[in-house]
């Protein structure tokens, strides 16, 4: 039994962490977020570069074949420093190719992906924002050995930064004809919409599909057994937006801590009184079990097939809650300042309305761990 | 990061899974009779000092194979691992690491043959939180020292055969460096025991006077005003929470099955959306706690200090403990008023929360330790 990250993670985290402190302080953050491309291409290609994009695909494919061990130091950081970029939903859609995907469509798609030249993302949710096979109601109509997709995909992590898009869809009425599709950005019948959202640094959008033509050679897997497939996708979804909630929380507690060492009223540190300072601690604690369920979670996805769901639920329920305190005491303890444009505490909080909800908030996981529990 | 075990350690699990069918225990709660041959059980196996040295007497296990042995037991409902929790937890090792030969010899085995039980006297009726302030004098006479003053909240102190104790020997000392620990036998002439009662009518503590109470100079432990060093490290022999984790594992069990047996609004409040997401809201709390404990395991294990990670731990284990008794008594609805193991159980819990360092004192800690915050 070893609960600690190793050395070379330990290296790893030393080296995400100069790279994103030196290129992207919050400063640039803000520039970044402000531009209508919503993410630097230049650092992209740097990450691609440094290898931090293949961080987990395999080697054959121009990955690092590490583990999600690895993946959540990466993504701790990203959290952390608010980085704006489509890094996340790249990183899940190729994790989704390399589960579903055959060995023609991996030496096709994932190398781009590993070198930063193609983002990607995974498009699942409709209009009614439904985390289940029933949600999955885009239709698909065969058509020779291909099929026509017609509908709207919403709530699309990162739509507009795409060059390549995981489209799930249903080809039947029972509950698990679902297939998967990749379409590429520029394929006639594809349009995207931005949806403007709270947190600047994380955009979303949504997908309309007008009679999109699709080949076999780019459904991943068999059509009508997509499910389950579907289903780790969402796992690692809800993995990875914990791990970066783990990071954003301490971004804003450190930011927070030093506010109350510096601001002063009735002559002394705000940050003397009680009422300042246990809320803090309090985020402190819920920091710490989040680590533990976050870093139990990624060994599980790493290890442990059956304690993936219980561990990942555990965790994005948990860090749901956790964000989402931790942005409001935030902005509390911060008083009017709080309120302002110009500090970086108001970033967070919108970091946690972007966090919560995605791949489901505490609610969708705790009626989760219910039903495994069996209560 | 791996959490899987080794197969030494998986065949230690297996040893104590069949110590525990051959001597769980039948009764819950056990008897009298059956807790003897419980202790008497783990004595013969060398498990009561499970992580001491084996040079003084223990058994020698490791971190890991201890997290194993309290979660199997936890696991399985076993009555504690000795009746001297406070002896073999914190007075055996700060006897072991500051006593003197002579006082190991004396106290070390009886301590794992479970003939003896320890109390423990930091707080007073003056003192609690701010424990360094303690005022209970011993002022040095010849080779004794003469103790007056008075300790409370005294868990077992009407059971115990010795008290470890907090005195002021340097009243003009700075707060930290007039304190000295003492060994004390609880029949020296001048001690007086007088029950407290508690809010659950369970007599557990009492307060303790001390009326000229002379005592050997070869009763100290330690230096003369190296007291609170003798505490500190004591204290951080304190749980880690993971054998608490399975405890509470076992409670949210007895809750479900609460939520299954009681009805709300006519329906079974296991139907409840809302009590069901209270119950897995649990669930995720009391993994966080396991896994907080492990993780601090593992720092332990690489020779890292041990911190400030309990104070984590014990504010996670507060809030639990509030939540859950709390969902257990609106589960009861109009029975809440009744007297009965789960009513008794919501006042008892409070205990836990504050003995050991209130939860405002866990806040201070971690804000002032850990953040940096100015201290109060
Ligand atoms: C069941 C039980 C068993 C116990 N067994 C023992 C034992 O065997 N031996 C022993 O020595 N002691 C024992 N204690 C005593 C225990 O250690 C003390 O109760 C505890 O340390 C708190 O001290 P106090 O009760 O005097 O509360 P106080 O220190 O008077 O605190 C009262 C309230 O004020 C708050 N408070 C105090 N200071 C601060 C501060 N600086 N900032 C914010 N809030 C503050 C506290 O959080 C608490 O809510 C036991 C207590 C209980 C309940």
């Amino acid at each position: 039994m070893n609960f600690g990250f190793s050395e070379e993670q330990d290296l790893l985290r030393d080296q995400v962490r100069k790279f994103l402190d030196r290129n992207c302080p919050l400063d640039r953050v803000r520039e970044i977020a402000a531009t209508p491309e919503g993410y630097s291409p230049d650092h992209w290609k740097l990450l691609g570069e440094l290898g931090f994009l293949g961080l987990i695909l395999p080697e054959e494919y121009g990955g690092a074949g590490l583990g999600w061990t690895d993946l959540v130091v990466l993504l701790e950081e990203t959290g952390r420093s608010l980085f704006p970029s489509p890094l996340l939903s790249t990183v899940l859609a190729g994790a989704l190719l390399s589960d579903a995907g055959d060995a023609a469509q991996k030496s096709r798609w994932l190398p781009g992906l590993a070198a930063g030249t193609t983002v990607a993302t995974v498009a699942l949710l409709e209009a009614d924002d439904l985390l289940a096979a029933e949600g999955v109601q885009l239709r698909a109509v065969a058509d020779g050995s291909g099929f026509v997709l017609n509908g709207e995909k919403c709530f699309v992590v990162d739509a507009d930064f795409a060059d390549l898009y995981v489209v799930a869809f249903r080809s039947g009425d029972a509950p698990d004809d679902l297939g998967l599709a990749v379409i590429e950005r520029d394929t006639p019948g594809l349009s995207v919409v931005p949806t403007p959202t709270l947190d600047r640094t994380k955009r979303v959008g949504s997908l309309r599909l007008d009679g999109v033509r699709i080949g076999s050679d780019a459904l991943l897997g068999r059509v009508g057994s997509a499910w389950p497939a579907i289903a780790a996708h969402l796992d690692r979804g809800a993995a990875a937006v914990t791990a970066e909630a783990v990071g954003t929380i301490e971004g804003v507690l450190d930011l927070t801590v030093q506010f109350a060492k510096d601001r002063v009223q009735f002559g002394q540190p705000i940050g003397h009184f009680q009422g300042v300072k246990h809320p803090l601690a309090e985020i402190y604690v819920d920091l710490e079990s989040l680590k533990s369920l976050t870093y139990y979670a990624a060994w599980a996805l790493d290890e442990s097939p059956d304690h993936v769901a219980l561990a990942v639920s555990e965790a994005k329920a948990f860090g749901a809650q956790a964000i989402t305190r931790a942005g409001i005491d935030a902005i509390q303890l911060h008083g009017a300042v709080g309120y302002t444009a110009e500090y970086d505490v108001q970033l967070y909080l919108k970091r946690s309305k972007w966090s919560r909800p995605l791949f489901g908030d505490e609610d969708y996981h705790y009626d989760r761990i219910a039903r495994l529990g069996g209560y | 990061m791996d959490f899987h075990f080794t197969k030494a350690e998986e065949a230690f699990r297996a040893e104590v899974r069949s110590f525990l069918d051959a001597n769980l225990p039948a009764s819950d709660p056990p008897t009298e009779a059956e807790l003897r041959a419980w202790n008497h059980a783990l004595g013969e196996k060398g498990w009561l000092g499970f992580h001491w040295p084996k040079e003084h007497g223990g058994y020698g296990g490791t971190l890991i194979e201890q997290f194993i042995l309290k979660e199997e037991c936890s696991a399985r409902r076993a009555p504690p691992l000795g009746s001297d929790f406070m002896g073999l937890t914190w007075v055996g090792p700060s006897i072991i690491m500051h006593g003197t030969e002579a006082q190991q010899q004396k106290f070390l085995p009886e301590l794992l043959a479970g003939d003896s039980v320890w109390c423990t006297g930091y707080s007073e009726p003056d003192i609690g939180s701010d424990l360094a302030g303690l005022q209970c004098r011993a002022t040095r006479d010849g080779d004794e020292y003469v103790i007056n003053g008075s300790k409370i909240w005294t868990t077992l102190a009407h059971k115990a055969k010795y008290i470890f104790m907090m005195v002021r020997t340097d009243p003009g000392a700075s707060k930290y460096k007039g304190i000295t620990c003492l060994l004390v036998s609880m029949d020296r002439p001048g001690i007086e025991v007088r029950p407290i009662p508690a809010l659950t009518g369970v007599h557990s503590f009492n307060q303790v006077f001390f009326n000229d109470v002379r005592v050997p100079v070869d009763s100290r432990l330690g230096e003369e005003g190296q007291g609170w060093m003798v505490v500190v490290r004591a204290l951080a022999n304190e749980r880690s929470g993971i054998s608490e984790a399975t405890e509470k594992l076992r409670h949210l069990d007895d809750l479900i099955a609460l939520a299954r047996e009681t009805r709300r609004g006519g329906r079974p409040a296991s139907e409840d959306a809302a009590v069901r997401r209270a119950l897995a809201g649990f669930q995720a709390k009391i993994s966080a706690m396991r896994l907080n404990g492990m993780r601090y395991l593992t720092k332990q294990l690489r020779g890292e200090p041990a911190g400030t990670e309990t104070s984590v731990n014990k504010l996670v284990r507060g809030q639990l403990e509030h939540e859950m008794w709390n969902l257990s008594n609106a589960l009861l609805g109009s029975s809440a008023q009744h007297e009965g193991k789960w009513q008794t159980g919501s006042l008892g819990y409070h205990g836990t929360v504050i003995g050991g360092g209130t939860p405002n004192i866990q806040r201070n800690i971690i804000s002032e330790r850990i953040l940096g915050l100015p201290k109060d």
